[in-house]
């Protein structure tokens, strides 16, 4: 079954921008899906129209086969949402927060209790449930929004850049809280601009550009058609002039460190083999970019005007 | 999906909201309306004598206890639904499988339980200083009630289209003030040159005000079957109009 069905989404806003130009998308129930694309792009006006904030100029929303138009109140009933920006009441106190957020989906005080206090542990806030909102750090507030969404036990979760602006170490643990609730059988949809996090995270993918969705596929074969990686390579002893190598491209950045870009079935232990034929010894390598970045990019860069593909 | 929860819980916030900042909302109408019965009912009411036969001080008390009752129901929705539009929570609200019609009720209930709650503090106020004998409880509080609902509808009209804070304050200031006082809080209507008088039957204000001091005082200038009509009238526009600015997400959604 799908989670969510899109079809011919248009968008036209009142100053004539045509933000959606038909789009078309299905996210299976289960999956953990990621939603790229750069600024600007029309992610967010998806995400809008598909959580009533937007209306659509034309085109149709079906979530868990209830459509968003007929079925308003089952559509909706599904559905959480993580906006971008905090959204909720900063002078309400965090377990507030949560309590009303159940009531408006008709949840039993009783149950709502249960369900705030569930949350509010899962996402390590329960300490803090009477602390005034406003009070709280920033990614303490990000993740009451994760609670405040998940609190009617959404079918399907949207994470509008759940973790941009925190900090690496409050992002892993975010990133944990994610595949959890995903494992626990809610589908997700994420975006974000660290495609790091959408590679880790995501096992389908959709990119839009322009309007249009430019990619949609499965992680493992976007990845995999990826045919020339970036390499940072650290030397034992410093060198003047970069190596030369037959099919791959070196650049010596600093005397003891090559940036390569190394063709996939050329292979890592024939490049080591040649350097070490050169008298150059490696101590350690890194990945240049992360590899959906490197694809993001080759796909934005070959679609300027968005062309569907 | 449970409705009546959800309308309670909007209700419930709502109501919270001006009880947690009783200071600003329930406390300044009690000091102003005691200043107005002291200065107007008691030091200059004395000399005026009566009107209608009731004293002026007894002539002014439903008029502040209504204008009151405008006032706060209509300032408590425009600044409670102007702020979570400004805040974004009203994204909550919209993004929660709760049809229009709920969250237009839930906003007018707040109003009119505070418009309602500061009439009462305002009336308990008035009977410092003079005994009020109610002529007709069942007038008295339907027209308080759907006086508060009228007014707490317009604010919710006009915190949705209001794109700034000044938006929220034009209204009151410029246009409830005034027609308030010139509804015939102070004066009767008969006291007016005849231009005047026709000129003041266009205020909507004033049926209310004297539907109200009809029932509470027995005295009007207006046929109170006409007051209730127009303020009706009123109501069913106002509904409509928030219900269609809803539908369309108007000042809501983009």
């Amino acid at each position: 079954m799908n989670a969510l069905s899109l079809r011919n989404l248009k968008k036209t806003y009142n100053n004539g921008f045509e933000a959606l130009k038909g789009i078309d998308l299905e996210v299976e129930a289960g999956d953990f899906f990621a939603l790229l694309g750069p600024n600007g792009a029309g992610k967010s006006t998806v995400i809008g129209i598909i959580s009533s904030l937007v209306n659509a100029s034309s085109g149709s929303v079906s979530i868990f086969g209830h459509d968003l138009s007929r079925e308003q109140a089952k559509a909706k009933s599904c559905l959480g949402l993580v906006p971008q920006e905090v959204n909720f009441n900063q002078f309400d106190t965090v377990k507030n927060i949560l309590l009303n957020q159940a009531g408006y989906y008709g949840t039993p005080r009783k149950l709502a209790l249960q369900r705030t206090e569930y949350c509010l542990k899962q996402m390590d806030l329960w300490d803090r449930r009477d602390t005034v909102s406003r009070r709280l750090s920033g990614g303490m507030k990000r993740r009451v929004m994760i609670a405040r969404a998940l609190v009617h036990a959404p079918k399907l979760l949207i994470l509008d850049e759940p973790t941009a602006g925190v900090d690496i170490e409050i992002r892993r643990s975010m990133w944990n809280m994610m595949q959890e609730v995903n494992q626990q059988g809610t589908t997700i949809i994420l975006t974000t601009h660290y495609l790091e996090e959408a590679e880790s995270l995501c096992r389908n993918i959709a990119i839009i550009n322009h309007g249009r969705i430019v990619e949609n596929s499965d992680m493992a074969s976007l990845l995999a058609r990826l045919h020339v990686e970036h390499f940072i390579l650290d030397l034992a002893r410093p060198i003047t002039v970069a190596p030369v190598i037959e099919g791959c491209h070196i650049e010596l950045i600093t005397d003891k460190t090559l940036a390569v870009a190394i063709p996939k079935e050329h292979g890592l232990n024939k490049l080591f083999s040649q350097l070490t034929a050169q008298n150059i010894e490696v101590t350690s390598l890194k990945n240049k970019t992360n590899r959906l970045e490197q694809l993001f990019m080759d796909l934005i860069d070959s679609n300027p005007t968005g062309v569907q593909r | 999906m449970n409705y009546c929860i959800a309308l309670k819980t909007i209700v419930t916030k709502e109501i919270f909201r001006f009880i947690r900042i009783w200071p600003q909302t329930l406390l300044p109408p009690a000091i102003t309306t005691a200043l107005y019965f002291l200065i107007f009912g008691k030091l200059i009411g004395d000399r005026i004598g009566t009107i209608s036969g009731a004293s002026y001080m007894d002539y002014i008390v439903p008029g502040i206890i209504l204008m009151s009752v405008i006032s706060h129901s209509y300032a408590n929705v425009v600044s409670s639904f102007y702020s979570s539009k400004f805040q974004h929570n009203i994204e909550e609200l919209l993004v929660a499988p709760i049809p229009n019609w709920m969250i237009l009720s839930g906003y007018v209930s707040g109003g009119i339980v505070r418009g309602l709650l500061v009439g009462v503090v305002v009336a308990l106020i008035s009977l410092l200083f003079t005994d009020i004998n109610v002529n007709n409880i069942a007038i008295t509080l339907t027209i308080a009630v759907l006086t508060a609902a009228v007014f707490a509808l317009a604010g919710f009209i006009n915190a949705i289209l209001a794109e700034s804070f000044d938006d929220i304050s034009i209204i009151p200031n410029f246009v409830l003030t005034p027609l308030s006082y010139l509804g015939g809080v102070f004066y009767s209507v008969d006291m007016l040159p005849g231009v005047w008088q026709t000129v003041s039957m266009g205020n909507p204000i004033l049926y209310m005000i004297n539907a109200f001091r009809y029932g509470l005082i027995g005295v009007t200038d207006i046929d109170i079957q006409l007051s209730f009509l127009i303020t009706g009238g009123f109501i069913v526009t106002l509904t409509l109009f928030s219900l269609y600015l809803l539908h369309k997400g108007i000042g809501i959604k983009n």
